[in-house]
């Protein structure tokens, strides 16, 4: 299991450590040797636990090269690391442990901290050590991880130290029992005077194409995020057009098989958030669940068929001698034209010994950026069925440098208001038996939002 | 808020500051410095000489407080163990306290306490909290018991938690048997025989219940636990299977990793006609896939374990290449395992994609990527035949880029394609004799020689060519030194008129001026070849070489069926087994036994199949079976008798009679006898020790130096009473082997230290290999059979055991009880030949074949091993349990 956990900061001094096994270097037991005097009295203590320490910071953290892998073994202890913004997250151990397991807890642990005191940065975490040293001892003892829901922590931890002197004895157990129980992520007693649903479907669209425009991948990862303020503890059940489930139900008249065929979309895998049953999914695949109160993610998924790609770029490079380039690159909308897309950037990649753009498009504004090695070209807003063009002649400057240009891909960045996968929300039923609100009463909304993943186009 | 100031305070005379305000009146500027000190340690200062000031914040009821005095005391109290015990009261009463929160905080901290004189104050409030009416304080307590037995197992046996521990996997709330699997898998792991876990079908559809509710990790605990269990038949995999799945759609991807872990190895026992089988198969597919939508490092993670999947069940993914092609903003470390996948799907179907993708990579700046993908393309040609032609074209127009070290990795993989598919690429020799200057790494060199040598006839310019790397001969590494030698012997030998003179020269430079004792001794050969019989050099040096095949990157079946087993875990990312306990090795630079694992190991690109430095003017090894095998080894050994169902003994290894291994007069009067023993899983040395002197003894230790495989005390040497004069006590040592691990010279020496009152005392002694032959070293017959062929005919060793007037049964059985087992037995032509294998305690595989002669007293054992170091061992091992 995990032995121990770091948190170092950009220049690799540390800012939490936590040691849950000897093994990764015994406690600071010859400390007591030093005097406690002298310059060095840091570097001195306790020297096998600094050495796990160190031997991160001077391999990993200050190494030359860049990081060649997330787990580094150094003198036969294995570091996991993961890194936000410029604070550094390093998970310790010398068995033989779940190594999946260990990032998943590195990534849950930035979002519990992130839920109490918002973005990881060294000022955020120095501000609030005594905090995190709250939470690890609660989510992982022994190296082992517990319950970790900010649901559930959030009812005995918080920020202004921990809420238990005066509980009474009911409050104590009900947090036990949450802490440890069946739905821990969610406690009892939640009342709203309006039952409101939020949903959001969130999707991004990945495109590999060539140059001759043939799709060489293309897949949507989606989220279905919830956003629920809802009493009690409310059963909801959750669809869509599944084409699994919508063949099921059509069984029935043949007619509407063919007609509810067309608007179904082939799942190729989903993920749930832990509080639907997995196995009335596997069964029925029904999404049943009681969901965590406020923001979760209720399932993620994956389709590679039939995908609505909202842009296709046409890209036309032409080398005129060895030092000038002429590049032409074409957008055409492809979706409905009462939509409107947003937020779109295309990225035009040019050599590093380019000495000078001019560039002429038709629609929004470009723009040669020589720290990025690009021409951004940026359109507020462009709606469906349309096209938009823009030239360029990149001046180069003459190279020795006998390695061809590598010419990366031209990508795109979008926002469009519907689901490039075809997802539709179906339904999301609410019963909650013992208060009295039914399905009708609980106000819901839906929005679709389609992002661009990594679209690109080889050029 | 504001707690970084704490961080901030760095003068001298701090510590005294910092006293005063803990031993203040006032609450607030108590916890004030408590912080300070707490944010003290934290950045590596000494604040141990505070101890008894913090311990005296502990009796307070404000409960942040003394969380963090507990924090203070779980750094410290090993160095201050006296001062804790102070704390131990307080720990006590909190046991008590009214509030779960608190009892649960208390008992979690006093597991952290790692100080032998408070643990024994622990026992009674942990028993107490194993059954605490409140979950939340069991599910803490099951931890705890986990964290005893890494400070005393001992003590945790002795007070009977285990069998509470035992009885909370059956607790109505799932995250205290969650917890109760962690800490049980945790606890078994050090006593691999103990059965502790003692799974049946009852307590695995316990465990399948709970794993329906539990929370994340703790599914994980489950999975991983579920996966050590072996069902008693295929119906039961297959129910145990049916209600993993669902797992497949959970959010983390650890869950999905473990249930694809508790999957693979449970479809072993599923028939393939059954219809399960198939959608089991399909339905492993799309998760796998989804792991490539997460987070970079787990994205890494699930990579090199799609890799091991891959190579067991290459159909699962067959036709999702796509999903593992590269992307440009992939972290390098994602982009290279891609590659590795990607080659392993290649196929006729799918080469066209592939070799598309390949040739975009090539172009990408990062120059191991780069090369990767180089080197890529060179095994799709080898693997796919059908794509040769495109892959050495698209390589041709790579080494026309001039990037030099594309070109060189080119050249490389060309001469592979030369040797899988001789006599038909020919004709781009000319182009890659036009890049000859640009090579200045070795390995791109040593390929070109090889190349100009091989095709001496067909380049007119040969000795040109050759001759211009003669100039700079001592500057060249070895490998290319000894290429040159043997491509400049092959154009002799192919053009003997011209060349005369520049073979005579490249044996002088390689005989006479040269100090590499390979280099010398490849150049006198040939020299006597060329001189005694030119007609034998020839058909020694331009021998026909055996082809090269696409499987030599392919993970040894052996070394993959144990890492399926550990999908998920860092040794699936390794692609190395954990140790026989808890250390991990990698290095191969510390650990002798690593080395000793050796081959097979290798990364996919890395190795080289057939290496062009060493061999190939030999003439090529004859094939790799064994000879007294016959040729019908497919059909011969299957039919044989499966001898081992039902023979079985309990009664341990054969134990040595007690040798004197220490006498009186070199130790002071202290004399050491002994011998060492395996029962049951467990090995110990077994010591008889005398007082020979006029004074009586007491203070017995012992230690052993760093040995070969690891043996170490696995517990102190107890001799309770002192030693009065003549007097005689017996003494049984546990060993284990997670000791450290250095090579020995024999390789079974050991070096043991023990210590009295008197002084310290040196020896060492040798100890019979078979003590480290574990209980699971039957290997199954297919396996066996393919280990055999894989481990190559260098490695085979042959000995004469005489005087063992035996038959086959007795031998079997005798061998049997010291865990060397019998995987098959047959007879030819009136002896009886018995197939077996062993393995030791480091995970080393040892196959034998005993050669049986009814009426002749004496049998020949054949040994073949991965690491031929031990051979000579096991024979001596064979003959001590024979004879006796």
């Amino acid at each position: 299991m995990i032995g121990g956990l770091f948190i170092y900061n950009h220049k690799g001094e540390v800012l939490i450590s936590r040691v849950y096994r000897d093994d990764i270097g015994s406690q600071a037991a010859d400390s007591a040797v030093f005097s406690s005097s002298g310059p060095f009295l840091g570097e001195r203590l306790g020297a096998n636990r600094r050495n796990a320490v160190d031997a991160f910071r001077v391999n990993v953290i200050h190494a030359r090269q860049q990081v060649r892998s997330p787990v580094t073994n150094i003198a036969r202890t294995s570091f996991f690391h993961v890194k936000r913004s410029n604070i550094w997250l390093a998970a310790v151990t010398k068995q033989n442990v779940n190594a999946a397991m260990v990032f998943e807890f590195l990534y849950k642990m930035c979002d519990v901290m992130a839920a109490y005191f918002g973005k990881i940065s060294e000022e955020n975490i120095k501000n609030n050590f005594v905090l995190i040293y709250e939470l690890l001892d609660e989510i992982l003892d022994f190296g082992y991880p517990q319950n970790s829901e900010t649901g559930a922590l959030k009812t005995f931890i918080t920020q202004q130290g921990i809420k238990s002197q005066h509980q009474t004895k009911e409050e104590q157990s009900q947090i036990t029992s949450q802490v440890t129980g069946q739905i821990g992520w969610r406690r009892e007693g939640i009342k709203y005077r309006r039952n409101e649903l939020f949903l959001d479907v969130l999707e991004s669209v990945n495109l590999l194409m060539s140059p001759q425009g043939q799709v060489l991948s293309a897949h949507v990862s989606g989220r279905v995020v919830m956003k629920s303020y809802l009493s009690g503890m409310p059963e909801c059940k959750f669809g869509m057009n599944d084409k699994i489930v919508i063949e099921k139900q059509g069984k029935g008249t043949a007619d509407e098989t063919s007609k509810s065929g067309k608007q179904s979309i082939a799942i190729d895998d989903c993920t749930f958030h832990q509080c639907v049953r997995l196995s009335k999914f596997d069964s029925e695949r029904s999404i049943s669940f009681i969901p965590p109160d406020g923001e979760f993610e209720l399932m993620r998924y994956r389709t590679t068929k039939d995908i609505i790609l909202p842009f296709r770029v046409i890209p036309l490079v032409r080398e005129v001698g060895r030092t000038k380039l002429e590049v032409k690159v074409v957008i055409k909308s492809n979706f409905k034209p009462s939509l409107l897309a947003q937020k779109i950037e295309v990225r035009i990649p040019t050599p590093l010994n380019t000495s000078g753009v001019q560039v002429i498009c038709m629609k929004g504004k470009a723009k040669y950026k020589a720290s990025e090695n690009a021409i951004v070209w940026k359109i507020k807003r462009m709606a469906g069925m349309k096209e938009s063009q823009i030239s360029a002649e990149i001046e180069l400057l003459p190279t020795n440098d006998k390695k061809k240009w590598a010419r990366p891909p031209i990508s795109m960045n979008f926002e469009v208001p519907f689901a490039p996968s075809g997802l539709k929300v179906r339904y999301l039923k609410v019963f909650e038996p013992k208060l009295n609100y039914s399905d009708h009463d609980v106000i819901k909304w839906v929005r679709y939002i389609g992002r661009s993943g990594i679209y690109e186009t080889r050029c | 808020m504001t707690d970084s100031k704490y961080f901030t305070t760095t003068k001298k005379g701090e510590i005294f500051e910092l006293k005063a305000e803990l031993n203040s009146d006032k609450k607030e500027k108590k916890k004030e410095a408590v912080k300070k000190v707490i944010a003290s340690m934290t950045v590596g200062k000494d604040v141990s000489a505070l101890f008894p000031d913090v311990v005296n914040c502990m009796q307070t009821d404000n409960l942040e407080l003394k969380k963090l005095v507990y924090l203070y005391l779980m750094n410290y109290a090993k160095s201050q163990p006296d001062m804790a015990i102070m704390a131990v009261n307080t720990f006590v009463k909190d046991c008590e306290d009214p509030n779960p929160l608190i009892r649960a905080l208390a008992v979690r901290t006093m597991g952290c306490i790692r100080v032998d004189k408070i643990t024994e104050y622990l026992c009674e409030p942990l028993r107490k909290c194993l059954k605490d009416e409140d979950p939340y304080v069991r599910k803490t307590a099951a931890v705890c018991v986990a964290k005893l037995h890494d400070i005393n197992a001992q003590l945790v046996e002795d007070q009977g938690f285990l069998d509470t521990l035992k009885d909370l996997i059956s607790d109505s709330n799932p995250m205290v048997v969650a917890n109760a699997v962690a800490a049980l898998s945790e606890i078994a792991e050090s006593h691999p025989s103990s059965n502790l876990l003692d799974l049946n079908p009852q307590s695995i559809n316990k465990l399948l219940t709970a794993l329906n509710e539990c929370t994340e990790w703790g599914q994980i605990f489950i999975l991983d636990c579920l996966a050590n269990y072996t069902p008693k038949d295929d119906r039961e995999a297959q129910s145990i299977c049916e209600r993993v799945t669902p797992r497949l759609s959970h959010a983390n991807s650890a869950v999905v990793l473990s249930a694809v872990k508790v999957l693979m190895k449970f479809m072993e026992m599923l028939s393939k006609d059954l219809d399960y089988y198939g959608t089991l198969l399909k339905k492993l597919a799309p998760p796998l896939v989804t792991l490539l939508s997460a987070e970079p490092e787990l994205q890494y993670v699930a990579l090199r374990n799609i890799n091991l999947i891959v190579q067991k069940r290459p159909e699962i993914l067959k036709h999702e290449m796509k999903v593992f092609f590269v992307k440009y903003n992939d972290p390098i470390y994602v982009k290279l395992e891609k590659l590795d996948i990607m080659i392993r799907l290649a196929s006729q179907a799918n080469i066209a994609q592939v070799l598309a993708e390949l040739k975009e990579y090539a172009t990408e700046v990062d120059v191991d990527f780069v090369r990767k993908a180089v080197r890529a393309i060179g095994r799709c040609a080898i693997k796919v035949e059908q794509s040769a032609e495109r892959c050495v074209s698209t390589l041709l127009d790579l080494i026309q880029t001039k990037v030099n070290y594309v070109v060189q990795e080119a050249i490389v993989v060309i001469k592979d394609i030369f040797r899988k598919y001789p006599n038909k690429y020919e004709s781009v020799i000319a182009t890659l004799c036009e890049n000859l200057d640009s090579l200045d790494e070795p390995e791109a060199r040593a390929a070109m020689i090889w190349i100009v040598g091989e095709y001496a006839e067909r380049i007119d310019n040969a000795d040109e060519l050759l001759e211009s790397f003669l100039e700079g001969f001592h500057d060249e590494s070895t490998q290319v030194q000894l290429q040159l030698l043997t491509g400049i012997v092959k154009l002799f030998l192919k053009k003997p008129t011209e060349t005369q003179e520049l073979v005579q020269q490249v044996l002088s430079l390689a005989t006479q001026d040269s100090d590499n004792p390979d280099l010398r001794d490849r150049g006198y050969i040939y020299w006597r070849l060329l001189s005694t019989d030119p007609v034998a050099a020839k058909e020694v040096v331009l021998a026909e070489k055996p082809l090269i095949s696409e499987e030599t990157d392919l993970i040894e079946p052996t070394l993959l069926d144990e890492l399926i087993c550990y999908i998920g875990t860092l040794a699936s990312v390794y692609h190395k087994p954990p140790m026989s306990g808890p250390p991990l090795t990698t290095s191969s630079v510390q650990m002798g036994a690593v080395d000793l694992l050796g081959g097979g190991l290798d990364s996919l690109m890395g190795d080289e199949p057939e290496g062009i430095g060493g061999t190939n003017f030999v003439a090529p090894p004859t094939a790799a079976v064994p000879a007294s095998l016959g040729a019908p080894i497919g059909s011969g050994l299957s039919d044989l008798f499966d001898l081992t169902s039902g023979v079985g003994t309990l009664s341990g290894s054969y134990v040595a009679p007690k040798a004197v291994w220490l006498p009186a007069m070199k130790a002071k009067g202290l004399e050491i006898s002994g011998t060492f023993t395996r029962q049951v899983g467990s090995i110990s040395m077994d010591l008889q020790l005398t007082n020979k002197a006029l004074q009586v003894m007491t203070d017995f230790a012992i230690q052993f130096n760093r040995n070969s495989f690891g043996l170490a005390p696995a517990a102190p040497l107890q001799v309770h009473a002192p030693l009065s004069p003549n007097q005689t006590v017996e003494i049984s040592l546990p060993l284990s082997t997670v000791g450290s691990v250095m090579k020995m010279e024999p390789l079974n020496n050991l070096q043991v230290a023990v210590k009295n009152n008197i002084d310290v005392f040196y020896f060492s002694t040798l100890y019979p290999l078979h003590i480290l032959f574990v209980e699971d070293g039957k290997m199954d017959r297919q396996m066996f059979l393919a280990t055999w062929k894989d481990i190559p005919n260098e490695n085979e060793a042959q000995f004469q055991i005489r005087d063992c007037p035996l038959n086959a049964e007795a031998v079997s059985s005798k061998l049997q009880s010291s865990n060397i087992f019998t995987v098959a037995k047959r007879n030819v032509e009136g002896q009886d030949m018995l197939y077996q294998s062993l393995k030791l305690t480091n995970g080393i595989w040892v196959l034998a074949e005993l050669r049986i002669q009814p009426g002749n007293p004496s049998c020949t054992l054949s040994l073949k091993c991965r690491a031929p170091e031990v051979s000579q061992h096991v024979y001596q091992a064979y003959e001590t349990i024979l004879k006796n």
